[in-house]
C-alpha cells in the first residue's frame, strides 16, 4: 500500500461556455520518506495536481489516497479537518499575515485547532529555531527579508507535524544562496521514513536534492526519473 | 466540537484583533464611516422629530388637559375656528367632566414703544386656574398676570424682541391699542411658528382682541377619575357636535397635518433619506472592501485549516468592535452637537431621543451584517487554491 495514491485523476474547468481539462488521467503513487518533485512547463498542470491531492480542490474524475483515508469520499469540513492535521502548505508567496509575528503566524495551524495564541507561538518558537530564525520570532513579515519569510512559512508548515508537506515552487523568490537553505530544511524533512515531502517547480537548480522527479506535460505524467538521470537529460 | 470550538475562539478571536487593528490606517479608516454614518442618521432624524414635535409643543404644554374641544373643522393646532362661548357651559355638563376652562390661541400684532411691530401668539389661560401658563419662571410671578394691562413673555421670545435681555426692566408695549406691560419672562419650548409667545389672561384676550360674535378658540377638559380620556372625548363630541380630541389625538392630529401638508417633513425625509443611504452605502462599501482586501489572507487561513465557521466569528467580531467603535463616537459626536446648540432658539428644545439611538444602533448593525454577509460569501467560496497563485 502507497501513502498517496492518485488512479486516473482528472480535472476540468469551466472555460467560457465549454471546459478545459487540464490533468487527463494522471495515476502515481509517492512514498514518505521522500523528496518528490514535480516538474513541467508553465501551465501544464502542476499546481493543479498538487491543489488536488492536498484536498484543497476536487477532481473532476478519479481517486486520491491520502494516508489510508479516500479524500473523494470527504466532504468539505472534513477535508478542513484532515488537512489541519495531516498536510503542511508552502507558496511562492509566503503568504504570512501581515499583522502577526514571525511566531504568531508559525502558529496559525496550532491556533486553528484550539491551542491558544500563547501555546501556539512557543512552540513555533521551536520550529523557528529549527529553521534558523531564532532572533526573529518576534518580528513582522514586513521586517523581514523574502528567505526569512519563506523559513517562517516552512515553520508554519512544519509546526502541527504533519505527515505531509506540499510546497509550491517554494524557491522562486528567492535568490540562490536563501532557496539552497530553503531546500536543505525540506531535503531533512523528507529523510526522515514517516513524513514526505513533494516540491513543485521549475528551478533546475535544486533538483539534486530531489530523492524522485515526476515529470509532466499538458495535463499528463510523462516520466519519472531519479535525479541524476534527469539533470543529464537536461 | 463545542470545547474545540470555545478554544478555537480564544486564539483566532485574538487572530482578528490583530489582523484589525494592525493596520492603523485602515481600522481608522472603517471606524470614521461607522461614526459618519451614525452621527448623520441621528443627528438629521433628531432635528426632524425635533421639529415635528415643536408642531404639537403649544398642546403638550398645557400639561393638565386630557381633551381638546374645537370647532369640527379644526384640523391642526394652529389653525382657529371659533366656538360660542356657550359651548362652555355644555362641555362643562357632560358627565365626567371634572373641569373645562377656555383657551386662546390666536396671532397678534404688538407695537413696541419705538414704533416697530412684532407678530406673537398670544395666548390667554383661564384667569382662575392659568390652565396653559407655562410654570418654569426665569423673573416675575405667575399670578401677576392677573393684574390689569399684564402679560407674561416666553425667553425666546423676549430676547428675540429685546436682544438686550434684562427681563427684570418691566416693557410695555400696545396690542391693538392696548397698553400692555410684561410682568414676567418664563422658560417654553419653542412652537412649530417661533413667533413669541405672549401670555395673558382669557380675560384680557377678550378686551385687547377685536369684538367678533365667536372668539373662543379651545377648550381644555380634565376627566374625572375613573373616567378615560378616549371615552371622555367620545362622550363630549357626541352631546355636543364639537370635535373632541384627547390630547395624544390632537398632537398626532397637528403633526400628520404638517407632515402632509407642508414641504418640510418632504424635505427632511429626503435628507435623511440620502444621510441613510449615503451611511449606508460607506460602512457598507468600507466593510466590503475590508474584507475584500484581506481575501488573501483569508485564503490562506482555510488552507492551513481555518474553518469558514471560524472565519465567519472573526469577520462578526471584527465588525462589532468597528460597529461599537463608531457607532459609540458617533452618538458622541451627535450628542455633543445637541449639547453645544441646546441655547440656540432655532434647535433649543432638540435633543437626541432615546428612540432615535437605538433606531440608528439597529439601521447600522443591520448595514455592517449585511455587508459583512455579502463579503463573507466571497471568502466562504473562496477556492483555497488561490493560495498558490501569485
Ligand atoms: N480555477 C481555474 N479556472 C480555469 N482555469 C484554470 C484554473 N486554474 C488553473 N487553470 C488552468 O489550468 C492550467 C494549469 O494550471 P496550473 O496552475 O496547474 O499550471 P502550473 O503547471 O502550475 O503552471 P505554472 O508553472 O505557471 O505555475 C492553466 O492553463 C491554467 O490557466
Ligand atoms: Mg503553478
Amino acid at each position: 500500500m502507497s501513502d498517496v495514491s492518485l488512479r486516473h485523476v482528472s480535472k476540468s474547468f469551466a472555460a467560457g461556455d465549454g471546459q478545459v481539462q487540464v490533468l487527463h488521467d494522471v495515476s502515481t503513487d509517492i512514498r514518505l520518506g521522500e523528496l518528490t518533485m514535480l516538474v513541467g512547463p508553465s501551465g501544464c498542470g502542476k499546481t493543479t495536481l498538487i491543489s488536488i491531492l492536498s484536498g484543497i480542490l476536487s477532481a473532476s474524475a478519479g481517486e486520491i489516497e491520502l494516508l489510508g483515508h479516500s479524500l473523494t469520499q470527504m466532504n468539505d469540513r472534513k477535508k478542513v479537518m484532515f488537512r489541519r492535521k495531516n498536510i503542511g502548505f508552502i507558496f511562492q508567496q509566503y503568504n504570512l499575515l501581515p499583522a502577526l509575528t514571525a511566531a504568531e503566524n508559525a502558529g496559525m495551524p496550532l491556533m486553528a485547532s484550539g491551542l491558544s495564541m500563547q501555546k501556539a507561538s512557543q512552540r513555533a518558537c521551536e520550529l523557528l529555531d529549527a529553521v534558523g530564525m531564532s532572533d526573529h520570532v518576534n518580528k513582522l513579515p514586513r521586517q523581514l527579508s523574502g528567505g526569512q519569510q519563506q523559513r517562517v512559512a516552512i515553520a508554519r508548515a512544519l509546526v502541527h507535524s504533519p505527515r505531509l508537506i506540499v510546497c509550491d515552487e517554494p524557491t522562486a523568490a528567492l535568490d540562490a544562496a536563501s532557496g539552497k537553505g530553503v531546500m536543505d530544511i525540506l531535503r531533512q524533512i523528507a529523510s526522515t521514513p514517516e513524513r514526505g515531502v513533494i516540491v513543485v517547480t521549475h528551478d533546475n537548480r535544486i533538483y539534486s536534492h530531489a530523492d524522485r522527479i515526476l515529470e509532466m506535460s499538458d495535463g499528463r505524467l510523462i516520466g519519472d526519473h531519479a535525479p541524476d538521470a534527469f539533470i543529464h537529460k537536461e | 466540537m463545542i470545547l474545540n470550538g470555545s478554544l478555537n475562539g480564544n486564539s483566532m478571536n485574538a487572530v482578528a484583533l490583530k489582523m484589525l487593528l494592525g493596520d492603523r490606517a485602515k481600522y481608522l479608516g472603517l471606524v470614521f464611516g461607522v461614526t459618519f454614518a451614525t452621527l448623520l442618521m441621528a443627528q438629521q432624524v433628531s432635528i426632524f422629530v425635533g421639529i415635528m414635535s415643536r408642531t404639537a409643543n403649544a398642546i403638550t404644554s398645557v400639561r393638565e388637559a386630557d381633551v381638546w374641544v374645537m370647532d369640527p373643522r379644526v384640523r391642526y393646532v394652529d389653525e382657529v375656528e371659533p366656538m360660542r362661548d356657550v359651548e362652555l357651559s355644555r362641555v362643562r355638563s357632560v358627565p365626567g367632566v371634572d373641569w373645562a376652562v377656555p383657551f386662546y390661541k390666536g396671532l397678534s400684532t404688538i407695537r413696541l414703544a419705538d414704533g416697530l411691530t412684532q407678530q406673537v401668539q398670544l395666548i390667554g389661560v383661564d384667569d382662575v386656574s392659568l390652565i396653559g401658563l407655562c410654570d418654569d419662571m426665569l423673573s416675575g410671578r405667575r399670578d401677576a398676570i392677573r393684574d390689569p394691562q399684564s402679560a407674561i413673555m416666553d425667553r425666546n421670545g423676549f430676547l428675540f424682541v429685546w436682544p438686550e435681555g434684562d427681563f427684570q426692566n418691566s416693557r410695555t408695549f400696545e396690542l391693538n391699542d392696548n397698553r400692555l406691560r410684561i410682568r414676567g419672562v418664563c422658560n417654553e419650548k419653542p412652537t412649530f411658528l417661533t413667533f413669541p409667545i405672549l401670555y395673558v389672561t382669557y380675560q384680557t384676550a377678550m378686551e385687547i382682541t377685536p369684538p367678533q360674535r365667536k372668539k373662543m378658540p379651545f377648550i381644555v377638559v380634565k376627566a374625572r377619575d375613573g373616567v378615560t380620556a378616549e371615552a371622555l372625548a367620545t362622550r363630549i363630541a357626541h352631546t355636543t357636535g364639537l370635535q373632541a380630541l384627547t390630547a395624544p389625538q390632537f398632537r398626532w392630529r397637528s403633526i400628520n397635518y404638517y407632515l402632509e401638508r407642508t414641504g418640510i417633513p418632504i424635505n427632511f425625509g429626503i435628507t435623511i433619506a440620502l444621510g441613510a443611504i449615503i451611511g449606508a452605502a460607506i460602512t457598507a462599501q468600507t466593510f466590503y472592501i475590508f474584507v475584500v482586501e484581506n481575501l488573501k489572507q483569508f485564503a490562506a487561513m482555510k488552507a492551513v485549516g481555518v474553518t469558514n465557521g471560524q472565519l465567519l466569528r472573526m469577520v462578526l467580531l471584527q465588525a462589532s468592535v468597528v460597529g461599537s467603535m463608531g457607532y459609540g463616537l458617533g452618538m458622541g459626536a451627535t450628542a455633543l452637537f445637541f449639547f453645544a446648540t441646546k441655547n440656540q432658539p432655532a434647535l433649543q428644545g432638540f435633543q437626541l431621543y432615546a428612540q432615535v439611538m437605538a433606531g440608528t444602533a439597529v439601521s447600522i448593525a443591520i448595514i455592517i451584517l449585511g455587508s459583512i454577509l455579502f463579503s463573507l460569501r466571497k471568502v466562504f467560496r473562496l477556492d483555497p487554491a488561490v493560495v498558490f497563485r501569485g
